[in-house]
């Protein structure tokens, strides 16, 4: 069974955010970009599977160009092949899955793989949306993965404890930080991945359905202050927690 | 705006309190549209004692879709149940507490409706210049926040908990209707086949109303004692910076931060935590921030409402000691 990981292109989460002159978007002018975070350990729990059941492992990516070389990465970490859907303009959640379900379809039956979410939108939803899209079942934010034979079993943290989930597969699972230990390529890997298929494909997605009316830094705390130092200091808070800030 | 706010309610055998937030966030925004229809909808098994609680809850109209198939969440039969009557009900905004389960089941209800999703917002207003809900959502870990707007209904939105007061009793009963769910045999694939608790006593950082952090700075996984004598002091959760979970000393549930959890507690007590932009990230919306670090150059300090300089090890079981003195009185 073939296996596909979706990957996005997200600024590195060291960096600073500004606002754009219009008002509605942010000035990433001078941010690195990376492989969102989350995506590396989908892309991991990918290869795996991929070594353990055999078919090709398929990344497919959607955003703006300039990607090629992270994209390469993924082939050198153990990819067969990648897709780079180069689409411009504001990209919803919907549309994305849209995008990345035409480019997948050829490649079905597969397991697909993606981060819970990405760290610039903080949506969560694209992984959801893909598997109805697909019409396949789906399990998000796993942090422990495994195989038994014709279905998989996940775990995931929730409120107040941990769910177990099982699927039949194939399935969509979006991947949790610590699902695994992402590999790093090794120098012939690299090597090797330059002969790996990359093919580019310009696309249209369907407009966003969620405009940005105003883009803004979050408001700044009011100032707070050192109320002291040590030991001395504890019944000076324990006051200030009563009296002032009225937290207890 | 279509008139219908349709609230999808999630339980464990009781009501979340975030589900009662997202009521109330519906009852906000009806006073702000002039007049609207609030609907809850219900979805599981075993459902009677939720239902009966959520009759005064402040929805006019609970839909209960009960079935023995039901009774653990699978994103797909909740999708389908709740869209279905999502479309039947002339709906205008759904509102869903974005919970881990919630935030699969906006994503799985807005797909199926081909309508827009504000995913974990922070605010709701009604504009009425635009006739239309303006959502408001922190966007790079909170570094900058959005204001969104949908051009067609339904809007769907998940609600980040402890952001929306919780609703107001209603004075009238609501009217249940009890529904049977078209459930195909086919449906029930990707389901919740068990459920582990964590460890009473402890709640979810999350959903603490109070958290106690701990970093770097507290020296070794055993200081987090300390801690969790401080949590279970004021009823809290114990929250960690990724560079302890990273190191194996706190689970992965704790972390707060970027790639951990977003929390907004009333007070959250920062302990060797130098502050990091992708800590700030998790918790600096938090009401009172108190930080205790004996770096007194440490980041944190400019974002703590309170801060001490000092070594966390030996203020916090004095801490401990005086708040346990100050709340039996």
């Amino acid at each position: 069974m073939n296996v596909i990981c979706c990957i996005a292109r997200v600024p590195d989460t060291s960096t600073r955010i500004k606002i754009a002159q219009d008002g509605k978007s942010p000035d990433l002018t001078g941010a690195q970009f990376i492989v969102n975070p989350y995506d590396e350990f989908a892309l991991e729990e990918a290869i795996k599977f991929k070594e353990a059941k055999g078919g090709e492992c398929i990344v497919v990516y959607v955003g703006a160009a300039d990607f090629q070389k992270d994209i390469r990465q993924c082939l050198a970490k153990g990819a067969d092949k990648a897709i780079s859907v180069q689409a411009e303009g504001a990209l919803g959640p919907q549309g994305i899955a849209h995008l990345i379900a035409d480019q997948v379809r050829p490649f079905l039956p597969a397991m697909v793989f993606c981060g819970k979410q990405s760290v610039d939108g903080d949506v969560g939803a694209t992984g959801v949306m893909l598997a109805h899209v697909l019409g396949m079942p789906v399990i998000s934010k796993a942090s422990t993965f495994e195989v038994l034979g014709d279905k998989v079993k996940a775990t995931r943290e929730i409120e107040g404890g941990v769910e177990t989930i099982e699927s039949p597969i194939p399935c969509v699972v979006t991947a949790e930080k610590g699902l695994n230990e992402p590999r790093r390529a090794g120098l012939k890997e690299i090597m090797a991945a330059k002969n790996k298929p990359l093919t580019v494909v310009k696309a249209t997605a369907r407009p966003a359905k969620l405009s940005i009316q105003k883009f803004e830094l979050p408001p700044e705390r009011p100032a707070g202050r050192i109320i002291g130092e040590g030991l001395e200091a504890v019944s000076t808070l324990v006051g200030l927690l009563r009296s002032e800030a009225k937290v207890i | 705006m279509k008139p219908t706010i349709l609230v999808v309610i999630e339980q464990r055998g009781e009501i979340k309190r975030a589900s009662l937030e997202a009521l109330g966030a519906a009852q906000r925004l009806r006073s702000e549209i002039g007049t609207a229809t609030i609907a809850a909808v219900l979805v599981g098994a075993d459902l009677s004692s939720c239902s009966a609680a959520l009759k005064t809850a402040g929805a006019e109209t609970i839909h209960v879709f009960e079935h023995p198939d039901l009774k653990h969440y699978s994103t797909e039969t909740y999708g389908d149940v709740v869209a279905k009557v999502a479309k039947e009900l002339d709906t205008g905004l759904i509102l869903i507490a974005a919970t881990t389960q919630g935030r699969d089941l906006a994503a799985a209800i807005s797909v199926r409706l081909d309508s827009a999703y504000a995913a974990d917002c922070t605010a709701l207003r009604y504009d009425p210049a635009v006739k239309a809900v303006i959502a408001t959502r922190p966007i790079y870990a909170g570094k900058g926040i959005a204001s969104v707007t949908a051009a067609a209904d339904p809007l769907v939105c998940s609600l980040r908990p402890n952001m929306f007061e919780v609703a107001v009793r209603a004075g009238k009963e609501a009217t249940v209707k009890n529904h049977v769910p078209e459930l195909p045999p086919s449906a029930l694939r990707a389901v919740v086949t068990a459920l582990t608790a964590a460890k009473a006593g402890m709640k979810d950082v999350s959903e603490a109303d109070i958290v106690v952090a701990g970093g770097r700075g507290l020296g070794n996984p055993e200081n987090f004692k300390l801690l969790e004598d401080l949590a279970l002091v004021l009823g809290g959760a114990v929250g960690a910076s990724r560079a302890v979970v990273d190191l194996g000393w706190r689970p992965h549930a704790e972390q707060v931060g970027q790639t951990g959890k977003v929390v907004a507690p009333k007070l959250y007590i920062a302990c060797g935590i130098s502050g990091a932009i992708q800590h700030l990230a998790g918790m600096r919306t938090s009401k009172v921030i108190v930080a205790i670090n004996k770096d007194p150059d440490a980041p944190i300090f400019k974002h703590a409402t309170y801060g001490i300089v000092g070594d966390a090890l030996s203020i916090l079981p004095a801490l401990t000691a005086a708040l346990k003195t100050a709340l039996a009185h």
